[in-house]
């Protein structure tokens, strides 16, 4: 790889722009998007020539909606914070449910462990529809339909077995002397789990909890069937943009920009733990 | 009596379920006394590194019973064994660097931190790495993990330290560097240890008892000196000993006040019958079928005997191996000066009654050692 040419490396730079362009294009639309009006937006032919306006934005955080037809409440800004929220409390959940089974699974091989950790990534396969309509009647008769505590639980089908996947083989990539080592000189296995296997797995614990994070975020079927209005995240209050006098793009362009703000912000800021954490065998023996 | 710091009793290791999985460990019982190092030799997958971990306690104890310092250990967690291992594959905390690895224990132990440094030194100096103290252990080489690894089990304060080859990475001459600080330092510190080891010069040099294994079964615990002298069956005797002792299968017959002992191709070795004690004699000849152990050393030429012709003949700065076709295999003797002998040239061997080990050609077992009954 020391000697490239000049050529290899044009060639290799039009390549890399030209997926870049095509991964990039959608969200670089949906950006101009979300600084016209649907007039603008609906233009044949579409020109990347118009007059910005702020107003879908300021639309989104007043919370008011004005359309041909009339105004409109949207609770747009309490539906990022439900995103936040959710997810969030999924992911910590999750961590502290996850990653102690993760070591379980991963270091003490008990009968019938890897019947229980797959049956945990099974959830994973099963469609979300399948589970929903039971879970709603028994949510209804709980009185757990409704609730942050009911939707941050049913969030755990998206990230425990997530958490538990990716935590697990990390676990199990730390040599068992190395926490042999620390358990002989002293120390229980509840301190040799804090002080020697949590640090060695963070890369691990973090990326997957970024990636449960994500998964939590971008979830829709869940909360669209299990939550009101006053506790729906981003992806289905957008829903409300569908309105009678026409799709407001404007504010769905607006509205998707700043949902995708967050996770955006939290990938580039772990984006050397997603690497490092997703790129197994990161721990040296 | 003082109790001794351990004591293994009639323990087994199953990996998998008792009685179907591998069976690494099988019915062996020790016992180490306070202050003695213990060399634990035997071929690769013998069964030494469970064993270890057995005493340590990261593996279960299939069967039997530890005592430890007194105490009945094997269904506790090693946290409560207060024993020191270095390990095989060294498992340094790879997040830390040298000194803190070293150190981990003793901090833990809230020593005062000039205590810590000074101690620290003394090992590092002692194992020749204070140079690489700083560094992160996953920049090291091999046998700096490994010395590294074995300073953070010294360090210890314990009741027993296991080392599982300690030095097998280090060159020649280190390892006999570092062979004799070791033993010191264990020695002036009143320490007791069990040590793996593929070497038999450094069990010899170490140990005060070595501890022969062979598939999971201890085959021999003795003093080097009687591990020599009187292996307690064919294996120990070829395993112990380099070169190997030369075994044949023979046929005993006694006539005329003398014992013949028969080998392959009609080759004979003739002995007083006076030469053994009586019965030893009884034992060999109601066995008939027996097999005969010689160390190299213990084959002479001489000027009459039974021929051989010589085959190879290596000089190797201190001692010659020569390598020469008998009774139908080959036999190896040792001389320490250079043998003038060419290939191909015959000799004649002879073998003194006082060098023969007999052993039972079925069970392998020892009937005699010289003279006397083993
Ligand atoms: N975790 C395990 N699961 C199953 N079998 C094992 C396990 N550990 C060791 N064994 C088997 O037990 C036997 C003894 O292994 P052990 O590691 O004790 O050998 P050893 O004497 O230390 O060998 P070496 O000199 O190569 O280190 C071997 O046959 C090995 O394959
Ligand atoms: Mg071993």
């Amino acid at each position: 790889m020391e000697h490239t040419s000049t050529l290899e490396k044009a060639l290799r730079g039009v390549a890399i722009t030209c997926v870049i362009l095509f991964f990039m294009f959608p969200i670089f639309w949906i950006v101009l998007m979300s600084f016209q009006t649907n007039e603008t937006i609906l233009r044949v032919p579409p020109s990347i020539i118009f007059d910005p306006t702020i107003q879908n934005y300021v639309a989104l955080i007043t919370g008011r909606l004005e359309t041909s037809a009339g105004s409109l409440e949207i609770n747009f800004m309490s539906n990022l914070w439900n995103s936040l929220f959710l997810s969030s409390a999924s992911v910590a959940v999750g961590l502290i449910l996850g990653v102690p089974a993760a070591y379980a699974f991963g270091r003490l091989k008990f009968r019938g462990s890897e019947d229980i950790a797959f049956t945990l990534l099974s959830f994973r396969f099963a469609p979300p529809l399948l589970v929903l309509l039971p879970l709603t009647i028994y949510f209804q008769q709980i009185g757990l339909a409704d609730t942050y505590f009911g939707l941050i639980w049913v969030y755990q089908l998206i990230v425990l077995p997530l958490i538990l996947w990716i935590v697990r083989g990390y676990f199990e990539d730390i040599p068992a002397d190395i926490e042999n080592a620390y358990r002989v000189a002293g120390h229980s296995w509840f301190s040799t789990f804090r002080k020697v296997a949590l640090p060695l797995a963070m890369p691990g614990i973090a990326a997957a909890g970024l990636l449960a994070f994500i998964f939590a975020w971008n979830n829709f079927i869940f909360a669209l069937v299990l939550a009101s209005a006053d506790k729906q995240p981003v992806t289905v209050g957008a829903l409300a943009f569908v309105t009678a006098s026409g799709i407001q793009y404007g504010q769905v362009a607006a509205g998707v920009v700043l949902s995708i703000l967050p996770t955006l912000a939290l990938a580039l800021y772990a984006q050397r733990y997603l690497v490092e954490g997703l790129s197994l065998g990161a721990v040296k023996g | 009596m003082t109790e001794s710091v351990l004591r293994l009793e009639n323990i087994d290791k199953f990996y998998g379920p008792v009685g179907l999985g591998v069976h690494a460990v099988r019915d062996v019982s020790m016992e180490v006394e306070e202050g003695d190092i213990i060399a634990l030799l035997g071929s690769s997958g013998c069964g030494k590194t469970s064993t270890l971990r057995m005493i340590a306690g990261f593996e279960e104890t299939s069967r039997g019973k530890i005592h430890l310092a007194g105490r009945e250990v094997q269904k506790l967690p090693p946290v409560r064994r207060h024993v020191a291992m270095a390990f095989e594959g060294y498992s340094l905390y790879p997040t830390v660097n040298v000194r803190d690895n070293i150190a981990f224990a003793l901090k833990a132990a809230r020593l005062p931190a000039a205590e810590v440094a000074a101690k620290v030194q003394e090992v590092a100096e002692m194992l020749e790495i204070t140079d690489i103290l700083d560094r992160s252990p996953n920049s090291l080489s091999g046998g700096q993990q490994q010395r590294a690894s074995l300073a953070r089990a010294l360090i210890r304060d314990a009741d027993l330290y296991l080392l599982d080859e300690p030095m097998g990475q280090l060159e020649p001459q280190l390892r006999t560097l570092l062979r004799g600080r070791i033993k010191f330092f264990i020695k002036e510190r009143g320490m007791t240890a069990i040590l793996v080891t593929h070497d038999q010069t450094e069990a010899n040099a170490l140990a005060d008892k070595i501890a022969v294994m062979e598939e999971g079964v201890l085959q021999q615990y003795a003093t080097p000196a009687e591990i020599k002298d009187r292996p307690a069956n064919l294996f120990t005797g070829t395993f112990v000993g380099e070169p190997p002792m030369n075994v044949f299968p023979v046929t005993a017959a006694a006539s005329g006040g003398r014992l013949s002992i028969a080998l392959a191709d009609g080759v004979v070795l003739d002995y007083a019958e006076s030469d053994f004690a009586a019965e030893v004699r009884d034992r060999i000849l109601t066995r008939g079928d027996v097999m005969i152990g010689v160390r190299p050393y213990a084959v002479h030429r001489s000027e009459t005997g039974p021929t051989a012709t010589i085959q190879a003949n290596q000089w190797l700065g201190d001692q010659s191996h020569i390598a020469a076709s008998f009774a139908g295999q080959t036999v190896v003797l040792v001389e320490h000066h250079r043998a003038d002998v060419a290939i191909g040239e015959p000799i004649s061997i002879r073998v003194d009654a006082h060098d023969l080990h007999v052993f039972d050609a079925e069970t392998g077992m020892a009937i005699s050692h010289g003279p006397e009954l083993a």
